[in-house]
């Protein structure tokens, strides 16, 4: 009987967790496929991408290409000011959301209530895309990298998250360095953030990566295509594909027009790959603390 | 809002004089209220002085007078949108894509989560998990990019190798019909895998102790899969499910307005990138205000639904 048992268990097991095995290795390699196709295209010549339809490794290697789309002044420039945009930005929304999250979290501040109403309330309705890009206008901010950091400055379910997070924060701390004659803002500056470096931390990854990756905000409000970043810049070559795009000081020079494409989304993703790990860990920490209510 | 009142204030603190709040607020809680200075006026500029500005939905605004003097119109702008052929057009396209989304997508991770589930050898797990999360971290724009690679009607190794295997040289990317089948497609690759985590998170509550019991008493995979990892994912399931229908109207501006063209537009329109073509490009800031705020309000009222349904299934559940 318990030999039945086992035959009945593991042998149609066995099977399934082959198969299992199988199906799961053949969606991970479908996940990172056109990776693989978009760096090994970015190192082949012009003539190989044309004639092999797929492949993973180029016959000829060179890096054209990457030489093309990095003698570009357009191409450099996008990427110097993703970089600015996207550092200054984590900075300012930083400042925004923790500055704000830690009063909040104070039980006796006087109008706590109706400051967190007010961001429950613009959680559940904006203005919407027009008349917040008429208030940009009104400030003079069009055309003005600040419009990619301040309209977001502060997401209203990070900041929730925030405030829950500080009052759980351990008060005899703060009573200890307010005895010894510290402000609120010095106990929040010298010893909250400091301890509050895991939290800094995962907020910081998800503010850099948004910023780097949006493309909403630097299409409603950058006009200006000399003030792109690298994700206008990178719709203009992959999407649009206009050939023009990244230009050339050379009028004999033909760019090679599938290679920038690939090199482009290479540059354009190897930031993230770089910090992936990093991202993996905290992004899954931070989606489960966000549908874990506080 | 639960998440919020964790306590009552003080009953006592009402009872307090004027004078004694004032000194409280001013004397006491000073530093506290300098540190809200930029986060509140973050919130009256950026989100409150535009939910003002949403009055325009009412007026026929005109830039150089400005908001106050524009003149009202009161709700002609709805009336035109509602009763111009491309609000049915606009909801039909919505709707399909959600529908489509819910219908294809939207099972695709828990299927995934349940396979994740029963693979035993955790570096192997770990290792696949490592892979599929990667496009989510992904702009839309690289997505796109990657699928005008990859479909490109010249030369893209997906076209080449539907020629060979089917004989029909398909522009994927121009002709309507493959609009939203697209749409799904890319939607799957780049949220699927993340899409496991929350499942996983459910499932990794189970104690081993329930499975081993099972094979114990004979129960095989499928019964052990039917009878313990689906109960248990289960409630996670319908919450996710409530919550993605609270938010059909959200098809996300970015891989819509990236996959539209002049070929597909008929079929590709949603709201949001409706709103951005004739407001932005066109400049008809009130009527596209109008439509935005015939939007939002019906997207309020679906969250808000959806969230009371969620919390009469499940008391821990729900947004607020």
């Amino acid at each position: 009987m318990s030999d039945m048992h086992k035959l009945h268990n593991t042998k149609p097991g066995k099977v399934f967790d082959f198969i299992n095995i199988i199906f799961l290795g053949i969606a991970a390699i479908i996940t990172l496929l056109p990776f693989v196709y978009v760096v090994a295209g970015s190192f082949a010549t012009e003539s190989e991408l044309a004639r092999r339809a797929f492949f993973v490794f180029p016959e000829t290697f060179t890096l054209e290409a990457y030489r093309y789309i990095f003698t570009s002044e357009a191409f450099i420039r996008s990427i110097i000011v993703t970089i600015g945009v996207t550092a200054v930005g984590t900075l300012v929304q930083l400042f925004f959301t923790f500055t704000l999250a830690y009063p909040l979290a104070k039980r006796q501040l006087r109008g706590r209530k109706l400051l967190i109403n007010m961001v429950v309330f613009a959680m559940l309705f904006s203005g919407g895309m027009i008349p917040t890009f008429l208030v940009v206008q009104a400030l003079g901010l069009v055309d003005s990298y600040w419009a990619l950091m301040l309209p977001n400055a502060i997401n209203p379910f990070n900041l929730i998250i925030i405030k829950n997070f500080f009052q759980n924060f351990s008060v005899e701390l703060e009573e200890s360095a307010k005895i010894d004659g510290a402000t609120e803002i010095g106990i929040f500056w010298r010893i909250v953030l400091p301890l509050s470096k895991p939290i800094l931390a995962t907020f910081a990854l998800f503010y850099a990566v948004g910023i780097w990756n949006d493309f909403m905000s630097p299409l409603l409000y950058l006009n200006d295509s000399s003030k792109w970043t690298l994700q206008l810049l990178l719709r203009q070559v992959t999407i649009s594909s206009d050939p023009n795009a990244l230009g050339s000081l050379d009028p004999d020079y033909i760019p090679p027009a599938e290679g920038m494409k690939l090199a482009i989304i290479v540059i354009a993703t190897l930031p993230i790959m770089t910090i992936y790990p990093f991202l993996q860990k905290h992004f899954a920490k931070g989606l489960l603390i966000g549908s874990v209510k506080g | 809002m639960k998440a919020i009142t964790l306590r009552k204030p003080e009953k006592n603190a009402d009872k307090k004089s004027l004078a004694e709040i004032v000194k409280i607020m001013w004397v006491r809680d000073k530093w506290l209220y300098c540190l809200l200075i930029p986060g509140v006026l973050y919130f009256l500029i950026f989100r409150y002085a535009p939910m003002y500005g949403v009055i325009i939905a009412f007026k026929n605004y005109v830039p150089f007078l400005g908001i106050q003097a524009s003149p009202w119109v009161g709700l002609d702008h709805f009336t035109s949108f509602f009763s111009s052929p491309d609000f049915l057009r606009l909801l039909g396209n919505t709707l399909w894509l959600s529908f489509l989304g819910i219908a294809v997508a939207f099972p695709a991770p828990i299927f995934l989560a349940i396979l994740l589930n029963e693979i035993r050898f955790s570096v192997y797990k770990k290792l696949v998990q490592t892979c599929i999360y990667v496009p989510h971290f992904l702009s839309w724009t690289i997505v796109i990019g990657l699928t005008h690679v990859l479909f490109s009607i010249n030369g893209g190794a997906v076209v080449d190798l539907v020629e060979t295997i089917f004989g029909v040289r398909i522009n994927f990317l121009a002709e309507p019909q493959w609009f939203r089948p697209m749409i799904i497609l890319q939607g799957i690759w780049k949220g699927t895998g993340w899409g496991t985590i929350i499942f996983l998170a459910a499932l990794a509550n189970v104690s081993p102790e329930q499975y081993e019991a099972a094979i114990v008493d004979g129960a095989g995979r499928f019964r052990r899969i039917w009878h313990i990892t689906l109960p248990a994912i289960r409630p996670t399931v319908v919450i996710m499910l409530i919550l993605t229908m609270g938010s059909v109207l959200n098809t996300g501006f970015d891989q819509i307005f990236l996959m539209t063209n002049s070929l597909n537009r008929s079929v590709a329109d949603v709201f949001d990138t409706y709103v951005y073509n004739v407001g932005i490009t066109r400049g008809s800031y009130s009527y596209s205000t109008a439509v935005g705020l015939f939007k939002s309000l019906v997207g309020i009222i679906l969250i808000l639904t959806t969230d009371f349904i969620a919390k009469k299934v499940d008391k821990e559940s729900g947004l607020f």
